[in-house]
């Protein structure tokens, strides 16, 4: 019975991360047009918020993909560049997802 | 100067929804993506759904799901919010473009605009708008058909990731960073720019392997920002 208690705590908090999650988004959501009607952001602050997307993927990603071994990272390498290469994200992420499945039948 | 005011149109409604048209494939494949991640990540479908309902931001789902526990901490969902508001962050960013635009807009109809706000949606109605258009409907139309779209294709996904028996033989475990390495290449202006990725890189690996937890993706990411800040 106590394990039924901490399961019903469990899916109660991953309820409130998700609320909390939303709460947070939907505050950067009108941040923007709430400070926009009252001062002007800087340059130097738009720069730095442009640079987020990329440094987001890059900061989230490599410690995952480096943990996961060399396959994920060729993995990783073939995806960017066939992507690259063809700009076609759906043939990219196929051929990443491939490559990664391949290499880790042959053991690597 | 009437002609320049913003208004409000079913019309502007279904020429969003036009709108959106070239971008859904892309769309749907993100979200298809989150729900096939979520469900190898053993999130319930109502969790799912309730993150693709609710938050509505591909990225800071994907992170999420990275950074999802089995079991909840006051100091686990901490960390949880501050890492959806640096992913988030950006969207700072496009409400203030947008404010012009809404200034005599009803505050409610704004709150459910920038609940939806998508940057893909902020794209086409942006060109609108610099192409001359006012009609907020056209935003709001671009949004609704997103939205409607992004759970759509979360649900599919959800099933899709669920059914797969072993999903480590098809790389599945590995969706988000895979999907997220697509999403990069067309970010990508030069290597200028790209300097503050490199900075956020570094800090993450070293972070990670000094620091337990998930502090790696909040220490890369600000440190991203700020080289950005600081690189003219």
């Amino acid at each position: 019975m106590t394990g039924l208690g901490a399961i019903d705590l469990g899916s109660w908090g991953a309820t409130l991360a998700i609320a909390a999650m939303a709460l947070v988004t939907y505050l950067c959501r009108i941040a923007g047009v709430v400070v926009m009607s009252r001062v002007r952001l800087t340059p130097r602050v738009e720069r730095g918020l442009r640079a987020l997307p990329g440094s987001i993927i890059l900061a989230t990603i490599l410690p995952v993909v480096i943990d996961n071994g060399f396959a994920a990272i060729a993995a990783l390498a073939v995806t960017i560049l066939t992507m690259a290469l063809i700009r076609f994200d759906l043939a990219a992420l196929g051929v990443g997802l491939g490559s990664l499945s391949l290499l880790r039948a042959l053991g690597l | 100067m009437s002609a320049s005011r913003p208004s409000f149109s079913a019309s502007g409604l279904r020429h969003g929804a036009r709108l959106t048209l070239p971008a859904l494939p892309g769309f749907i494949m993100f979200a298809v993506a989150f729900g096939t991640a979520a469900a190898q990540k053993g999130l319930s479908l109502g969790q799912a759904m309730g993150m693709s309902a609710f938050v509505y931001a591909g990225a800071s789902q994907m992170v999420g799901l990275e950074i999802w526990q089995a079991v909840w901490s006051p100091g686990t969902i901490l960390t949880f919010m501050t890492v959806t508001a640096v992913v988030n962050a950006r969207m700072i960013l496009l409400g203030a473009t947008l404010q012009p635009w809404l200034r005599h807009e009803p505050t409610a109809r704004t709150a459910l605009n920038l609940f939806l706000l998508t940057e893909a949606g902020w794209l086409l109605s942006t060109r609108y708008h610099n192409e001359g258009g006012r009609d907020v409907g056209v935003l709001l139309g671009t949004a609704i058909t997103f939205y409607g779209v992004w759970l759509l294709a979360t649900l599919t996904g959800y099933f899709a990731g669920a059914l797969v028996p072993e999903p480590r033989r098809f790389g599945l475990d590995l969706v988000m960073p895979i999907f997220f390495g697509v999403m990069l290449v067309p970010m990508w202006k030069g290597a200028r720019p790209a300097l503050p990725w490199l900075i956020a890189g570094l800090v993450s690996l070293l972070v990670h392997a000094l620091v337990p937890g998930y502090v790696f993706i909040i220490a890369g990411a600000v440190a991203g920002g700020v080289a950005g800040m600081l690189i003219e």
